[in-house]
């Protein structure tokens, strides 16, 4: 196999796992300062997906598509954690994920009475259309690219909001002990639907980022929530760094085991054999590799033992 | 004397109301929510279309349709059909979108005397071992789409083709009906996940493996990723792009636009195919719904137009079970896919056309018909059924 392959692969691994990042964030932040276990973070990037395809479609401007989707998921965002969730923090994990769950559901019938069952059309902006020669006869997307450079942005950003900022300090506070943080006198029912706004928000720009490249359809919210729950579990619940690297991991893991698995067992098994074993391995290798993380770091690789 | 008249002209025309007053029964689960139900939808919506066409009728005989929505598993079906047969007595049940879901209801309804007129799903069970006098489909057998891409690839003289499906049952079943009439090289063969988001790791191995041709098949939502991403990798100009109609339907059409334009696929029927009875479906599934009509919609449509011709031959009597029978296989309609009629084993025996996916004046995505793979074509099945 030619590096240049071999080095395309890692580029997509890598987008994969930026996209994986958006969503991984917020649901950590979600649980790590809350303690919320939320199902229904899928359905915000699915809003986020929806809102921008539909402004896209109607302006023909896909800036103006993710300005009114992301404060648009962010607004839903505060309204569930206002409505529903506000009264599950004290409760059990498996309220939460009930509770959660029934939003899952509630949100996709409102999107299909919305917008229809049929899929909804987001082509990529035109300036970010066709193709970048980043090395000698490897052409890759724009698009693509421009994912990559918005994910590492937002790791930037987060970083600096979450080392350098007051916000920051009261998550990391928060995160740590949070009936601590609400007896030194910090509002902390603003500050958790601030969080969920945030976590909203990167859902919905995920979202926003995907609608291009994937289906814009009900439903797939439930599609990518269960790697981001993979990823987070590998990265450690409530941390942020663990959701970066984990979701570069299960990036790179899901995308080089597709491609290399097949050829590998190429080695020793007949053709048809392979692909076919190779494939099914392939779908397995990520939770494979949560197995491991698990078996060697039972809170994640940068999570902390939770109460 | 007048009241007398007037009682006696009453009694004359109670006397002389045809018994067929009777409502028909029909039951239909299909998929109306959660992933997929755009087919369903499509489906209900044709049957529907046909029926209000009608006045309400089938056949001259008033219509009472019963509508279920299974949301794509398996245990709804069945327990939805428990219903039908037990409580609501319907004579006849269509509506299943799904293969998984038609093996675990249709045996089940058959056995019980009800008919079943499919009008999508055909696994290749029911088409052979399993076929049933009861059972009809009015779609295909699942195999026939893939079937034609692969003789039309060949007709075409490509030899060198790539092939990617999801690693599960019709993923594989869609492979071997390609090679079923195909037989030159193969570039490489990819089974993927289902539900798979991302393909860029797939689009550079078959940029890497230079074949002439790719033909893929995954349904629904994956399709739609891969169309969008296979076209900005730029390789739609390159390596030309094969597929069933099940991946370039009106639904999935108007989600990737422009990116599938280009694009080969394979259909029983098409929106521009110049029949009277498919021209009054497309003008009137416009009117009614606001919608272009995908494949679905026309499959639904042909079965309430089965259904139609096969009360009419009875009169509107279903309890001669036989002759209702022999009046479904016989199947004098004229469906909206021009010339149509039934195998030994139920299964439809039937043209298959070969599309392009272009453009029209309108700026819409629709499929053109380029030209006919199979004149009348039936399934590979037919011999394993002894009916």
């Amino acid at each position: 196999m030619p590096t240049l392959l071999v080095l395309e692969q890692i580029l997509n691994g890598l987008q994969l796992g930026f996209t994986l990042f958006l969503m991984a964030a917020g649901l950590t932040l979600v649980f790590g300062i809350m303690g919320l276990i939320n199902l229904a973070h899928g359905s915000l990037y699915m809003i986020g997906a929806f809102v921008a395809a539909s402004v896209t479609g109607a302006t023909g401007s896909f800036l103006l598509g993710l300005l009114a989707a992301v404060p648009a998921a962010a607004l839903v965002g505060v309204a569930i954690e206002m409505i529903a969730l506000r009264r599950l923090y004290d409760r059990d994990h498996l309220d939460q994920v009930l509770a959660t769950f029934g939003l899952i559901l509630f949100l996709n019938e409102l999107a299909s009475i919305l917008w229809g069952a049929r899929p909804l059309f987001m082509d990529v902006p035109s300036w970010l259309a066709g193709t970048v020669e980043i090395l000698p006869g490897v052409p890759y997307p724009a698009y693509r690219l421009a994912m990559i450079l918005v994910g590492a942005l937002v790791a930037v950003l987060l970083y600096l909001l979450i080392a350098h900022t007051r916000l920051g300090m009261l998550i990391r506070a928060g995160a740590t002990n949070r009936a601590m943080v609400g007896a030194l006198g910090i509002n902390v029912a603003r500050l958790y639907t601030l969080v969920f706004a945030l976590g909203a928000g990167l859902a919905a720009l995920a979202g926003v980022m995907a609608g291009p490249i994937l289906s814009v359809q009900v439903g797939m919210g439930e599609q990518i929530l269960i790697l981001t729950f993979v990823v987070v579990v590998i990265g450690g619940l409530g941390s942020i760094k663990g959701a970066l690297v984990g979701a570069l991991l299960v990036g790179l893991v899901d995308t080089l085991g597709r491609v290399f698995l097949p050829v590998l067992l190429r080695i020793v098994l007949p053709p048809a054999n392979a692909d076919s074993v190779g494939a099914s391995l392939a779908s397995m290798a990520i939770y494979i590799l949560m197995a491991v993380v698990l078996a060697w770091r039972p809170n994640g690789l940068f999570g902390r033992a939770h109460a | 004397m007048r009241l007398t008249l007037t009682a006696m002209a009453a009694a004359i025309a109670l006397a002389t109301v045809p018994a067929a007053a009777e409502p028909v029964r029909i039951g239909m689960i299909t998929t109306l929510s959660g992933g997929g139900s755009a087919l369903g939808i499509d489906i209900r919506d044709g049957f529907e279309l046909a029926v209000k066409l009608r006045g309400g009728e089938l056949g001259g005989v008033p219509v009472e349709l019963t509508i279920a929505d299974d949301a794509r598993e398996p245990q709804n079906a069945t327990q939805i059909a428990e219903r039908m047969l037990q409580q609501d007595k319907v004579q006849i049940m269509t509506g299943i979108v799904w293969s998984n879901l038609a093996l675990a209801v249709v045996p089940k309804v058959v056995r019980a005397d009800v008919f079943y007129i499919s009008p999508n799903a055909g696994p290749s069970q029911l088409a052979g071992r399993q076929c049933h006098p009861n059972y009809f489909n009015v779609a295909w057998q699942n195999d026939n789409l893939h079937e034609a891409v692969g003789q039309y690839v060949r007709d075409q003289g490509y030899d060198n083709v790539y092939l990617l499906a999801p690693n599960y049952p019709a993923g594989k079943d869609s492979i071997a009906g390609f090679k079923r009439f195909y037989d030159g090289g193969i570039a490489g063969e990819t089974y993927t996940k289902l539900g798979q988001l991302d393909y860029a790791a797939e689009i550079a191995q078959i940029r890497a493996a230079k074949p002439d041709a790719v033909f893929f098949f995954l349904p629904g939502g994956m399709g739609i990723n891969f169309i969008k991403q296979y076209d900005q990798a730029g390789l739609k100009s390159e390596i030309p792009l094969f597929g069933p109609g099940f991946s370039f339907d009106q639904a999935i059409l108007g989600a990737v636009g422009k990116a599938a334009v280009g694009a080969i696929n394979s259909s029983q029927w098409n929106r521009d195919l110049d029949n009277e009875a498919n021209r009054t479906f497309v003008t009137e599934f416009e009117k009614a719904y606001g919608r272009l009509p995908s494949l679905y919609a026309s499959q639904g449509y042909d079965a309430a137009l089965l259904i139609d011709s096969a009360i009419r031959v009875v009169d509107g009597d279903l309890s001669d079970a036989d002759a209702f029978r022999a009046a479904l296989k016989k199947a004098e309609f004229d469906s909206v896919r021009g010339a149509f009629a039934f195998g030994a084993n139920n299964h439809p025996v039937q043209a298959i056309y070969v599309r392009e996916v272009v453009t029209d004046e309108q700026g819409r995505t629709v499929n053109k018909v380029l030209a006919k793979a199979f004149e009348s074509h039936k399934d590979a099945y037919t011999d394993e059924c002894s009916m």
